[in-house]
């Protein structure tokens, strides 16, 4: 599968809440972020946790997200940032 | 001392779940239990020096310093750190960012450059708290992060593995790979600490 984003591009993370291995933590569905870099494509988690081949790979990206949207309460510098790892299919356009 | 310690305990559901897949494997002959044994030891005997080795070599090489930024993965294998399971990041803290690593879903680490993680690593207070509140957690570690600075912490949700790159400190200019080494602990490279040159007295 091609990535559909590239470093800089604005993205939300989904905010669905499927049963599974999700690798997508919680706290970070619904918030917009940033791309900070392709890592590769890799076969999807929660296909490989039900016994599947998770293929095709699907790219996996790092995601810069401010600390401040993030937790509207966040007691540090405006610049703080939180970089987690999310697939493809976990991602839209923001 | 826990009164309980040295008795007979029942087992839990999941070392018992253990044992039962570690006892068919071998009688299936897939693994032998020298085998088990072996691995079990090499895990437990492995602590921080390959990542020591990596951010040392990268204080005195710039070059490598470059490669290792850009493709963490490759860099280790020069250094014949040639681990297949590693796709590795290396993420440079520098005066203006301070990086700190976490896994809020459960306790992905590089093992093969630190070791087993520590078991604070691996707790719900540090995993819930790291991305959260990052700076109260690295105070009470005793590392004050000043507000102009600013603080990335990374979540380890997938296949990637975390290194911090810490700064070199004042006072080592011209110190040997070995020497700087020494003063590169487990803590610096999660980034709940930064190396101090006092540390290289106690290492010695």
């Amino acid at each position: 599968m091609l990535p559909s984003f590239k470093p800089g591009d604005r993205v939300v993370v989904r905010s669905t809440y499927p049963l599974g291995h999700i690798r997508t933590p919680y706290y970070i569905r619904g918030q917009v972020g940033s791309i900070e870099r392709l890592c590769g494509s890799f076969p999807i988690p929660e296909e490989l946790a039900q016994q599947r081949s998770g293929l095709p790979a699907q790219p996996l990206y790092r995601v810069r997200f401010l600390q401040r949207e993030v937790w509207p309460d966040y007691a540090g510098g405006a610049d703080d940032a939180l970089e987690v790892e999310i697939f493809q299919h976990w991602l839209e356009p923001a | 001392m826990n009164e309980d310690q040295g008795k007979y305990q029942p087992l839990s559901y999941f070392q018992l779940m253990e044992v039962s897949l570690r006892e068919l494997l071998v009688e299936k002959g897939i693994v032998t239990d020298e085998q088990v044994r072996a691995t079990l030891e090499d895990m437990r005997s492995r602590g921080a020096e390959r990542g020591a080795k990596v951010v040392a070599h990268a204080w005195t090489d710039p070059a490598f310093k470059s490669r290792l930024l850009a493709d963490g993965t490759q860099a280790c294998r020069e250094l014949g750190l040639d681990v297949p399971a590693l796709r590795l990041i290396a993420v440079e803290n520098t005066p203006d960012v301070h990086n700190l690593i976490v896994c809020t879903l459960c306790s992905c680490y590089p093992r093969m450059l630190l070791g087993l993680p520590p078991d604070w690593y691996k707790s719900r207070p540090y995993r819930s708290r790291a991305v959260r509140e990052p700076r109260s957690v690295l105070a009470e570690f005793g590392l004050a992060i000043p507000e102009d600075v600013q603080v990335r912490v990374h979540d380890s949700t997938a296949d990637m593995r975390y290194l911090v790159l810490p700064m070199q400190p004042a006072g080592t200019a011209g110190w040997n790979e070995e020497r700087l080494a020494q003063i590169v602990t487990r803590d610096c490279m999660i980034g709940v600490a930064v190396p101090r040159v006092a540390d290289a007295a106690n290492a010695a």
